[in-house]
């Protein structure tokens, strides 16, 4: 086996577990044993179990569990959130406990030499009446507990390790570590147990968890490097986010869609690609949700199915509002044009938001997408935590090949940039600001296209009114200056002359 | 506990190793001594019937079981220490307990 080795590259075995194995390019390394370290509560057992109970659902392969802590009728229980039916997969041969926890009553006296060849005997005996293809022990530093004598414990560890590679298993053992940052794990494990080593971080951050997933090696196969976010899901279990390693491999096509605006339409030089994102910027109440609704009903009335996340306002409001303009959104949604989530941003985490809102356009399959507004997410994760949500959510939606138009709200009434924008500016490929604009003691609406890659736009900064019927651009504010800058100045006729004669010879 | 109660003593054992061999007759001998004739052993081989051993939820071996008379105790090793395994079948005096 050992010649065969040194000439086949390390083979991974997919995991199943959702984003993991892209992050790990692959799985995890065929036939050998993963250590997975952790602080308490950082998911440990979770990712151990789901790597069997992926590989039962995805692939039918079978399992092993050997727990060490948690008594399996626990492990059955906890795991049930998940819906992963342990009993019923104990039933079909698919998934067996080695009990290994401690009993009560079962206090040992030591007396002479001893090892742990019944364990062994025991793992032996299950992966081989199941046939399993996978096996997680959980955890290592409890085996330490259960023995007095440390360098015994290790020594066996370091044979099961063996032994496990002579059964043509993959294995996942789980250890813990007492810091997020420092030593990989306690006892020292990681030294003679695994060639291959995943740190699982649950990091208090500005007053906010932050899972993190991280390969630190994978001796002989490659891996993405550095930490990648992840959360845990009822239903689901564990979910990486896996931000870099998101290819940027979507086609890009000239296909125009309506922006809902004719005059908005004509600005962009023809409608929004349809494979593009938009980032609509303003301050508050000056229409972007307005362009939000514009955007679907221009959807709409071509037949397309749009999907609409709110996080600014309940539907209620939302309703009553695109009424106000002329669009009924309740009549889409009865004929199944619009689906429209309305969610408070501090309800959840942003990872368990960005899955939610994948999970939603994965089942309603929409032709266009828009979410009023993205920056409404800023308050609920740290700043990084909040470039990672946009960059994923970005990537995603260019994916489906679908546009997706997302509102930013700017920090000042009269402009300046959002947290959102410098965020996320690079990825979108239009950006359309509207702005406030004082105008002899009156505040009017400014719109523009700032950018839209691939195409030609308008450069003016024309003015736009709302009324009962929505959106109307009108003429481009021809004397002011300064609308961007929040600080608008009238040019006299004059001085328009001036400026336009110092262009011409 | 009366002079006349049985004992019923189980030790598990991974294969007839050397390890294995010592436990048996360090057994054996305390037996002798100490339990004359009112003893039942049974020697388990984990690697013959591994169920047994995920049935008694055995992780180290050798492991003894002093199953009768109650309570339940469980020595592991070879069984080198005699004093520990007098303790273990409760044949110790109770002040001379560790």
């Amino acid at each position: 086996m050992s010649k065969e080795n040194s000439k086949i590259p390390v083979e991974k075995l997919g995991t199943g577990i959702e984003g993991f194995d892209l992050i790990s390019q692959g799985g995890l390394p065929k036939g050998r044993t993963t250590l997975i370290t952790g602080t308490a509560g950082s998911a440990k057992t979770v990712f151990a179990a789901q790597f069997l109970a992926e590989g039962i659902r995805k692939s039918n392969e079978p399992g092993v569990f050997v727990t060490f802590e948690e008594h399996p009728a626990e492990i059955r229980k906890n795991l049930l959130s998940m819906s992963w039916h342990i009993q019923e997969w104990e039933e079909q041969n698919l998934w067996r406990f080695v009990d290994a926890s401690p009993q009560p009553g079962h206090e040992t006296i030591e007396s002479g030499e001893f090892d742990l060849g019944a364990l062994l005997a025991r793992i032996e005996y299950a992966v081989r009446s199941i046939g399993a293809k996978r096996i997680s022990i959980d955890s290592l530093g409890a085996v330490f507990t259960l023995f007095n004598n440390a360098t015994l414990v290790r020594a066996e560890l370091r044979r099961l390790s063996a032994a496990l590679k002579g059964m043509g298993v993959t294995a996942v053992m789980t250890a813990e570590r007492t810091q997020e940052f420092g030593e990989i794990a306690r006892f020292g494990v990681e030294e003679f147990v695994a060639d291959n080593v995943i740190i699982l971080r649950n990091v208090l951050e500005a007053e906010k968890r932050r899972r993190t997933i991280e390969i630190l090696k994978f001796r002989g196969t490659t891996h993405q490097k550095g930490e990648y976010p992840f959360t845990v899901l009822p239903d689901q279990g564990i979910i990486i986010i896996p931000l870099s390693a998101i290819e940027l491999k979507q086609r890009s096509s000239g296909m125009r869609v309506p922006s809902g605006s004719p005059e908005m339409d004509r600005m962009c030089g023809g409608g929004f690609f349809r494979d593009s994102l938009i980032l609509v910027s303003g301050a508050t109440g000056c229409g972007k949700t307005l362009m939000t609704a514009e955007f679907i009903h221009g959807g709409a009335k071509k037949g397309e199915k749009c999907l609409l996340f709110a996080y600014e306002e309940s539907r209620e409001q939302l309703l009553r509002n695109a009424n106000g303009w002329g669009i009924d959104f309740e009549a889409l949604e009865r004929n199944n044009q619009l689906r429209v989530v309305c969610a408070y941003p501090e309800s959840a985490g942003l990872e368990d938001h960005l899955i939610s809102i994948k999970q939603e356009i994965d089942s309603f399959k929409p032709d266009r997408v828009a979410v009023d507004s993205v920056s409404a997410m800023e308050r609920v994760g740290t700043n990084r935590g909040f470039r990672e949500f946009m960059i994923s959510l970005a990537s995603f939606v260019k994916h489906r090949e679908i546009p997706g138009l997302f509102t930013a709200t700017t920090a000042t009434l009269m402009g300046g940039p959002s947290v959102t924008e410098s965020h996320f500016s690079s990825i979108t490929d239009t950006i359309i600001l509207l702005r406030y604009v004082e105008m002899l003691g009156e505040m009017r609406r400014g719109v523009t296209v700032l950018k839209m890659r691939g195409s030609m736009h308008e450069k003016e900064i024309r003015e736009f009114t709302i009324d009962h019927q929505g959106m109307h651009i009108g003429k481009p504010f021809r004397n002011i200056v300064g609308i961007l800058t929040g600080k608008p100045e009238y040019l006299n006729v004059e001085s328009m002359d001036r400026i336009s004669g110092m262009f011409q010879d | 506990m009366s002079e006349n109660e049985k004992f019923l003593l189980k030790l598990y054992i991974t294969g007839h190793t050397p390890r294995s061999e010592r436990a048996i007759k360090n057994l054996r001998r305390i037996c002798a001594q100490d339990l004359d004739g009112r003893y039942e052993m049974r020697v388990i081989d984990i690697l013959e019937q591994p169920q047994l051993a995920e049935d008694e939820k055995i992780l180290a071996t050798p492991t003894l079981i002093k199953v009768l008379p109650p309570p339940l105790r469980r020595i592991i090793g070879d069984l080198t220490d005699t004093e520990k395994v007098l303790l273990g079948l409760d044949l110790l005096p109770m002040e001379l307990k560790l």
